[in-house]
């Protein structure tokens, strides 16, 4: 079988078939190209996985180009990429056509009316899980609330705060690495 | 401007300044796309995430292509969207591959991301907030469905999707019958 269209087929599987997000269908990628094909090394996967989540943009798209170029250049990353994001794009396709026409609809409007606000707890809960992981303590506490806060009170776009986060990351690790090397 | 320019402009900065994964991408769409330019409501995002969680994929491409169709009506839109989002991504990567072991042991860059990790965390916060409005909760029982899911999903370990669809028929049975 074509390289291209056997890489193909491995995203488009895995695309089709995790539900839950790009963070879930992190160890499918790794059991399809790591384990079954061996198309790249366990120690690149780790490092390939590393550099996709300091990229910005989705996850699992970032990771699919990385593999894809890894693979076959350019047309790889393409090839990937595409395998990756189609089976979503169908999908949702398909429901943005139907649900326009049924979501005015009584019982429809019911169910959601309940999903709501179970959503938006959805959202939150990860809040307090990702700051055990990202180290949260009370000498950087202030950057997730302060940056909260101006999203939400001031209504000042994300992207500042991208900017930012990552201009004072950058600024203290030359300082502290200046004071060090002292 | 075309609606198309302005679709294809919108996600490509998605695409470009979406750092921490699907939750932390979502303050900034929800940040253009019902705040900037109105093209959903809240509670259209609301349900984008909902359908989202409940579908394969991830939830930058579910948004583009959900938001890229009710935007302008249009499967080009949808196509547009969601070759913005992507975009970025191809830019960045195949730099980055470029200057592959280089970039693995930038100290600067590790340095960003010490920056950028808990401020992803103050971004979902604000997603979680701003979604935290008339629209979303629309009586006491809103908060009831709200504090249900977050201990069951913090506390019993429960998983989204049933979640989603318990708090589904729960909404059916206190609106519709009763």
């Amino acid at each position: 079988m074509n390289i291209y269209w056997e890489a193909f087929l491995s995203c488009f599987k895995i695309g089709c078939f995790t539900i839950g997000g790009g963070y879930a269908m992190i160890p499918l990628i790794e059991e399809e190209f790591v384990e079954r094909k061996k198309w790249i090394s366990k120690n690149d996967f780790i490092d390939i996985l590393a550099l996709a989540q300091s990229a910005p943009g989705i996850l699992a798209i970032n990771v699919a180009i990385f593999i894809g170029y890894r693979l076959k250049g350019i047309r790889g990353s393409i090839t990937t990429a595409l395998g990756t994001a189609l089976p979503s794009f169908v999908i949702i396709l398909t429901i943005a056509l139907f649900f326009q026409n049924f979501k005015d609809n009584a019982i429809i409007q019911h169910v959601f009316k309940g999903i709501r606000p179970a959503v938006v707890a959805l959202i939150a809960v990860p809040v307090f899980k990702m700051a055990k992981t990202a180290k949260i303590t009370y000498r950087n506490i202030f950057i997730p609330i302060v940056s909260a806060l101006l999203i939400w009170l001031f209504g000042v776009s994300p992207i500042w705060i991208i900017i930012l986060a990552g201009l004072g990351g950058f600024i203290y690790g030359r300082i502290t690495n200046k004071t060090e090397n002292r | 401007m075309s609606i198309y320019l302005q679709l294809f402009l919108t996600f490509f900065k998605i695409g470009l300044f979406g750092f921490g994964g699907g939750y932390g991408m979502l303050s900034l769409i929800q940040n253009e796309v019902v705040e900037r330019n109105g093209w959903i409501s809240a509670s259209e995002f609301t349900d984008i995430v909902a359908i989202s969680q409940m579908t394969p994929g991830p939830i930058g491409i579910n948004s583009a292509t959900y938001i890229g169709y009710t935007a302008t009506n249009s499967v080009l839109g949808s196509c547009i969207a969601t070759f913005a989002v992507i975009l970025p991504s191809f830019i960045i990567i195949l730099t980055i591959c470029h200057f592959f072991s280089k970039f693995k042991k930038n100290t600067d860059v590790q340095h960003i991301m010490q920056g950028l990790r808990p401020a992803v965390i103050g971004l979902i916060a604000a997603a979680a907030l701003l979604l935290i409005n008339e629209e979303n909760f629309v009586d006491y029982l809103s908060w009831i469905f709200f504090a249900g899911a977050f201990l069951l999903n913090k506390y019993c370990k429960v998983h989204p999707i049933l979640i989603i669809v318990f708090a589904g028929i729960a909404g059916f049975i206190v609106y519709g019958v009763f």
